[in-house]
């Protein structure tokens, strides 16, 4: 059942909510909003959405994995000892659904039929996220075009609705209720909450008016996208930069690196790394499967729109954030692009 | 919670040199903790990341077979920054091993079958697994006639020669080895390995043929198989592509939606052409 916090309650909610959770949320950082540990005063809840994605709350940038030693004359030399995983519980609030949706995407890759990711399922496990719906989306935002939207739920503890005064918040899941239920300054709402807060997400969707279909790409095969002729024009300009994949929600390409931090001491890490640079794929040879940027660009809308689906059941691997599109130096939009594929 | 990433420790056990050029050697290593062996049980065709701590982690066919019990056997190129570190590494010295990783040849499929096994330089490695386990008394009468082609450059440069020597004197394989040409002291066969396998190859009825080597090797080979009317599913072959985690997550392998360390390495020739060539 959904529950009403009034704005000037906010304060009383959070620091509840302190007592057992550090909590996070959309915080403003040298002009740019960011997802950081806040309290209610610090709070940004009137953002569009984060510069970059809070994807590192799950998936730091640069994240140690093992420790060792190379010292001969200590215990287990050579051997990679385990680090501490799990962060103290915490609680998301105010994530954006299409960041939510893009974890929840990525649940599926840190996650397969064989293999499970103990670093991204502990910080997982270990989080509560309140999302806070787009009640006006940017206008490079095409979520509901690849399967989300700005009000979707998957990947979401509880999503709250900003009716103006407060927010209508609706818990979706266990831990999203057990949340609550612990928290204080919530009432239950009164009157019409329920119908002004799904009229607010219905103006919502409507108000999105970038349409991308995507509907041939899934009907066409590998080869017929991947010969298609549109990717020798569309890489000309790309500066294989990498913001792209550095802002992306759902891009999750990591190198692994060992760093000997002392003279004998080091650590194993794991890196964001970017399939628009030329070194992601070369052999020891020389050789190299992706040698230029057509190839390379081709891959990373190729992975988004036409791997990730066949291979997860159908779901996009882009959730429509809009940030590539923001961000690209050269003003290459992956909505023209997917536009390519699908004609 | 289970860690994928985490390796086995070992100990390097014997380093054998493989080639004249010095550039393959052969490392024999024993888990450094016994019940550790039970957790890495594989089949042919798999792989596993050396782990050199401090250095990285390389991917690297397993040449031994499940047969052989005590240890696993690696044969590694030098070609970069792990391969030569671990070049200079010593008997006795302590690393890890992390595996068992990706699909295996189809073993249970080709049961009943006829086995054509073409290998040339150093791809030969996960072969000698395959062949060492069908071999060995309790599998050899599953499968039919086994015919393994193997080249390479100049005789110094053949891997496992006391292995291929064994296979040579017994009558429940054909071992044919082959070098690209007349060189003194060899008595064996010269000729490239698609030549010859234009020559010895099976009839394709009931055969399904492994092809492992360089590049150019099977560029030229495809073709004498599909002439001598091998069809596209009987041709099984294992990529190679950079990796990092070996467990479908990093990103870093794929071809197309197939993750080389994960959907492979082992894949057929029919669904390698519905795939890109990106390897
Ligand atoms: C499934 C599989 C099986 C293989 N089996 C063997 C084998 O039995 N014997 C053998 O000698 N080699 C094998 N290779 C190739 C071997 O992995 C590379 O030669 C090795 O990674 C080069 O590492 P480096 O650090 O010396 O080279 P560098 O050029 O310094 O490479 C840096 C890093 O790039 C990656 N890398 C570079 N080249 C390759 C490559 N071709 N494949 C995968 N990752 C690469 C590695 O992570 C490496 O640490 C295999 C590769 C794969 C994918
Ligand atoms: S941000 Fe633009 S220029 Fe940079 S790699 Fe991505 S597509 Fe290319
Ligand atoms: S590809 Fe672009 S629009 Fe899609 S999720 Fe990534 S950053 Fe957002
Ligand atoms: S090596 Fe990481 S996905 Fe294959």
């Amino acid at each position: 059942m959904a529950k009403y916090l009034k704005k000037s309650d906010l304060a009383g909610f959070i620091g509840s909510l302190a007592g057992q959770y550090q909590v996070l949320g959309p915080v403003e950082k040298d002009g740019r909003v960011v997802f950081a540990p806040a309290g209610a005063a610090d709070l940004k809840l009137d953002f569009q959405n984060s510069h970059t994605s809070p994807k590192d709350l799950f998936f730091p940038q640069s994240e140690r994995m093992f420790q060792f030693t190379l010292d001969p004359n200590k215990e287990g030399a050579f051997v990679l000892q385990d680090v501490d995983l799990a962060p103290a519980p915490r609680l998301v609030f105010g994530m954006r659904p299409c960041d939510a949706a893009a974890f929840f995407v990525l649940d599926r890759v840190f996650k397969n039929d064989q293999f499970t990711d103990p670093y991204w399922q502990v910080k997982r496990d270990a989080t509560v996220i309140i999302g806070l719906g787009c009640n006006q989306p940017c206008p490079t935002c095409f979520c509901p075009s690849v399967g989300y939207g700005p009000f979707h739920e998957d990947g979401l503890d509880a999503i709250a609705t900003d009716l103006g005064d407060g927010f209508l918040i609706k818990p979706l899941t266990e831990k999203g209720q057990k949340a609550l239920a612990g928290a204080k300054g919530l009432t239950d709402p009164e009157g019409k909450m329920d119908e002004k807060a799904a009229a607010i997400a219905a103006a919502a969707q409507e108000s999105i008016k970038s349409e991308v279909p995507t509907r041939n790409i899934y009907t066409r095969t590998v080869m017929e996208l991947f010969n298609a002729p549109h990717w020798d024009r569309v890489f000309e300009s790309c500066l294989n930069c990498g913001t792209c994949t550095y802002v992306c929600p759902t891009c999750h390409c990591f190198d692994i690196q060992d760093e000997v931090t002392s003279a004998k001491d080091g650590d194993r890490v794991r890196n964001w790394d970017t399939c628009m640079s030329w070194l992601f794929t070369i052999h020891g040879t020389g050789h190299n499967p992706r040698p230029g940027k057509k190839e390379r660009v081709r891959q990373r809308f190729m992975h988004k729109f036409k791997y990730i689906p066949m291979k997860r059941g159908g779901l996009i691997g882009c959730v429509g954030c809009g940030r590539c599109v923001n961000l690209c130096p050269v003003n290459i939009d992956v909505r023209d692009v997917v536009r390519d594929m699908n004609a | 919670m289970h860690n994928p990433y985490k390796p086995y420790p070992v100990r390097v056990d014997k380093i054998l040199v493989e080639t004249e050029d010095k550039n393959l050697r052969t490392f024999k290593f024993v888990f450094l903790n016994p019940e550790d062996e039970q957790a890495f049980a594989y089949t042919p065709g798999q792989f596993a990341e050396l782990s050199v701590p401090g250095v990285g982690e390389i991917p690297i066919g397993i040449a031994s077979s499940p047969t052989e019990k005590g240890f696993v056997l690696f044969t590694v190129n030098k070609v970069g920054a792990v391969t030569t570190f671990m070049h200079n590494m010593k008997e006795g010295d302590i690393m890890g091993i992390r595996g068992p990783l990706g699909n295996s040849y189809p073993m249970k499929d080709l049961e009943g079958k006829n086995l054509v096994i073409i290998a040339g330089g150093f791809a030969v490695t996960t072969l000698r697994s395959t062949i060492t386990w069908m071999l060995d008394p309790a599998h050899r009468d599953k499968y039919g006639r086994i015919t393994f082609i193997y080249g390479a450059r100049t005789p110094g440069m053949l891997l496992y020669r006391e292995e291929w020597s064994a296979w040579q004197k017994r009558d429940d394989i054909d071992a044919i080895i082959t070098v690209d040409r007349e060189f003194p002291g060899w008595d064996g066969r010269v000729g490239f390995v698609p030549t010859v396998t234009e020559q010895v190859a099976p009839s394709p009825d009931n055969t399904a043929a492994l092809v492992c080597g360089p590049p150019i090797m099977i560029k030229f080979t495809q073709p004498v198989l599909e002439k001598l009317g091998f069809s596209e599913d009987q041709i099984i072959m294992s990529l190679e592509n950079r990796m990092k985690c070996g467990i479908g997550i990093c990103g870093r392998c794929n071809v197309g939606p197939e993750y080389v360390c994960k959907d492979g390495p082992v894949f057929t020739l029919a669904q390698l052409n519905r795939m890109p060539k990106e390897y």
